[in-house]
């Protein structure tokens, strides 16, 4: 049953504002450089208009040391499956930033036939940072907006049972429709009935 | 009060020989030969170093009872597979590992573990029943390792590591 500790749950105003203060100042990124977006990112991450100075440390090794997922550039179909798993496998509290227009709703690519029309379609997004390519600013102002939601957050049993309620406790393959039925067997087939 | 500039306390030399150099029991050192954290608190040094494990003990115990009280906890299947960058991770956890590398844990025994067990001997050996027989045994268990270390040295193994 998905649970928040119980100091974080029912803590008074003064703990959650602490909490809150060391989440958003703390933000590991797992970033999911995909394509151009993720040129931007790097730049953001440079000396110019350096987001480790927000408290942002790029390049977590893992998902499982990140608690901050952004997507910067086209989600293919192919890859949609790997960001499901890898977003599966951050621990809570975790915050998505969909960074780029292809990130955000397949942008250019609109209209093709392969790419993910938005990350969103995969897991909720929590920031979403237009432009093609964002400038490293805007990576920037997407980060300070995310850190004013995390200060006005409140963590509950509640709100994680309801994230994880229905079809989001299911992996990336139990949730794949079967599109085709199965072949029946050679030998179940009769060429000619017999009446 | 800082200590005189030699290493070896000349005054407590009974013979002059280099045999004769060595640690004594902490509660025989003069004052300003402890530890500096013992002579901080005047207290025993066995009572420092169990003061340390102990004070990390409790540093673990409380960053892991922080996580518990703090952490929110949502376990699903997905979450729980094994990180194999967004695939499905194919194998088992252990991989092959060529047997030269056991070279390196040979040298390790003869080097360090060595070293381990040199240290305690030192402490004993002016003790006058146990100093003699425990050079003896000694004199074994380096001539041991020196076999091994000679076995290395002909394989060339010293020659660069």
């Amino acid at each position: 049953m998905p649970r928040v500790g119980p100091i974080t749950g029912d803590a008074p105003r003064p703990i959650k504002v602490v909490l809150n203060w060391g989440r958003r100042y703390s933000l590991w990124v797992f970033n999911f450089g995909l394509a151009c977006c993720a040129i931007e990112f790097i730049a953001a991450s440079m000396a110019r208009h350096d987001f480790i100075r927000l408290g942002v440390i790029p390049f977590a090794p893992s998902p499982r040391q990140a608690d901050l997922m952004i997507v910067s550039g086209t989600v293919t179909d192919k890859m949609a499956p790997a960001i499901r798993r890898l977003y599966d496998q951050m621990p809570e509290p975790k915050y998505v930033i969909s960074f780029g227009s292809c990130a955000n709703s397949g942008g250019p690519y609109w209209d093709s036939y392969c790419v993910t029309k938005g990350v969103d379609q995969l897991f909720p997004v929590d920031v979403y940072v237009p432009g093609c390519p964002p400038r490293p600013e805007a990576l920037l102002q997407g980060i300070l907006h995310l850190q004013e939601k995390i200060v006005s957050e409140t963590l509950s049993n509640k709100a994680i049972r309801a994230k994880y309620a229905g079809s989001r406790r299911a992996a990336a393959g139990e949730v794949t429709r079967p599109l085709l039925t199965k072949p029946e067997s050679a030998e179940s087939h009769t060429v000619g009935e017999q009446s | 009060m800082l200590p005189p500039a030699p290493i070896v306390d000349l005054l407590s030399l009974r013979c002059g020989r280099v045999a004769c150099l060595s640690l004594r029991e902490p509660w025989d050192l003069p004052e300003w030969r402890l530890p500096p954290m013992a002579r901080l608190c005047g207290v025993s040094p066995y009572l420092t170093v169990a003061g340390a494990v102990l004070a990390g003990g409790f540093l673990f115990l409380a960053a892991m009872v922080a996580g518990r009280l703090f952490a929110p906890a949502a376990p699903t299947t997905a979450k729980l597979t094994t990180y194999e960058c967004g695939v499905d991770p194919v194998g088992q956890g252990w991989a092959h590992t060529n047997v030269r590398y056991f070279l390196y844990a040979f040298l390790y025994v003869i080097f360090a573990v060595d070293a381990v067990y040199l240290f305690p001997w030192a402490t004993v050996i002016r003790s006058a029943d146990l100093g003699m027989a425990s050079l003896a045994e000694m004199a074994i268990f380096i001539g041991v390792l020196l076999v091994g270390l000679a076995h290395a040295a002909r394989r060339g193994l010293l020659r660069w590591v």
